[in-house]
């Protein structure tokens, strides 16, 4: 086949809803993205865990520290399920983690943002899995397979992320007076990184066109963002507190909610590195590689040593 | 490939490829990868990856690079010429209504 005639196969298969596989042709600007979509993906799964990680031994009762430690172990899950998937397009797993302990890669800018109360376990549960299930639930039917799969499991095993968040914000927001502002406070502090989590409106996302040619997306940033601003405005009413933009208003005509101006300087900001906790985040995986490194060293003197007893066994 | 990435890879632990068995008298289907030291902490950490929900009572664990794929490129020479044998398949012969249990 020549090169355009693997093309014209690849633009067909994707036309007619058909995954593609790690050995199929596809086109290199389209393994590109694939690459750095996912393992942005894996790197904010991994990285994510690090605000969480922060309130384990603090959480207010046996049952909600069993919850926060399956939630974490699951993120860590997640994010081995995506580096797998990425490998499949031919990087390493070190190599991904260089790029993300050398500051090259990105991850999701929420996870800058230093999590100061109890509540923000409850406003991250509610607020940024709720942004990031409704990023991922189309993810599911990706056009890259190992994606799409990784992407099934990952939203399989999610809702519960969401479901204790919004959990906790209602316990507290029914709680005492001190309780409830506790919770107005997280919620005010994350609701707005929670919607810039979807990425710069449609008009400054260059990308967005082919990912969605490619059927990498299925919606839109600005999409998804709206679809998300619906569905916590009628979440919030259920807890009684009050959204933290006043120029939230039904809009008859679009069928949405109009919401207020987002601060994409502030969003460029944290995305650039300078946001709250850019350095201690990055720091904190740092030392976990590097600390770790005898363990892996460990595992693997383990791994031969056990090698050469079996064989030391059959020689005999 | 550079020295560098040979060095990557040489550190790096090998890769599994998991299946998993969901109950008992079903198959092991393939559940993912994962990176392993060994056969025996590659199906511990499969257990940890991939069973955090009793999603199996069996793991099976192969390194990747023993896995031999067929070419998606020769697909067509592969799976089409089963595709005009219809009568393969019992839904080709037509039998009276009379005839039951077959």
């Amino acid at each position: 086949m020549a090169v355009h005639s693997f093309q014209e196969h690849f633009d067909s298969l994707i036309d007619r809803d058909i995954t593609i596989e790690p050995k199929d042709w596809m086109p290199d600007d389209y393994r590109k993205t694939l690459i750095r979509q996912i393992s942005q993906h894996a790197h904010s799964e991994i990285v994510g865990m690090l605000p969480e990680g922060n309130w384990i031994t603090r959480a207010p009762s046996l049952r909600r520290k069993a919850v926060l430690l399956a939630k974490v172990q699951d993120e860590a899950g997640h994010g081995l399920y995506l580096y797998s998937a990425a490998e499949t397009l031919g990087i390493t797993r070190d190599e991904m983690y260089n790029q993300l302990h050398s500051g090259k890669a990105k991850y999701s800018s929420i996870f800058n943002y230093p999590t100061l109360t109890w509540a923000d376990m409850g406003a991250i549960g509610w607020l940024v899995d709720g942004a990031a299930i409704m990023n991922q639930v189309p993810l599911c039917r990706t056009s890259y397979g190992p994606y799409a799969r990784a992407m099934v499991r990952v939203c399989k095993e999610e809702s519960f992320h969401q479901r204790q968040g919004f959990e906790i914000m209602l316990t507290l927001a029914k709680g005492t007076e001190i309780q409830k502002k506790m919770a107005q406070d997280a919620f005010n502090r994350w609701w707005w990184p929670s919607i810039m989590m979807f990425g710069p409106p449609d008009a400054e996302s260059p990308n967005t066109e082919q990912s969605v040619r490619w059927k990498i997306k299925r919606f839109t940033n600005d999409e998804l963002r709206q679809k998300f601003v619906d569905v916590t405005v009628e979440q919030t009413k259920v807890l009684g507190l009050e959204m933290p933009d006043k120029d939230i208003k039904w809009n008859e005509a679009r069928g949405h909610y109009d919401y207020g101006q987002i601060n994409w300087e502030e969003f460029w900001n944290v995305v650039k590195g300078n946001g709250p906790c850019n350095k201690q985040r990055l720091d904190a995986r740092r030392n976990a590689w590097d600390e770790g490194k005898w363990v892996r060293d460990a595992a693997m003197a383990h791994a031969e040593k056990r090698k050469a007893r079996t064989a030391a066994v059959k020689a005999a | 490939m550079t020295n560098d990435k040979l060095n990557i890879i040489k550190n790096e632990w090998p890769l599994w490829e998991v299946f998993i068995r969901s109950k008992a008298g079903l198959d092991h289907k393939h559940a993912g990868s994962l990176h392993a030291p060994d056969a025996q902490m590659a199906i511990e950490n499969a257990r940890d990856v991939y069973t955090r929900r009793m999603e199996g009572v069996s793991i099976w664990v192969v390194e990747s690079k023993h896995i031999q794929a067929s070419d998606p490129g020769q697909s067509e020479s592969m799976y089409d010429p089963a595709s005009d044998k219809i009568y393969r398949h019992p839904t080709f012969y037509d039998l009276p209504d009379e005839v039951k249990y077959m």
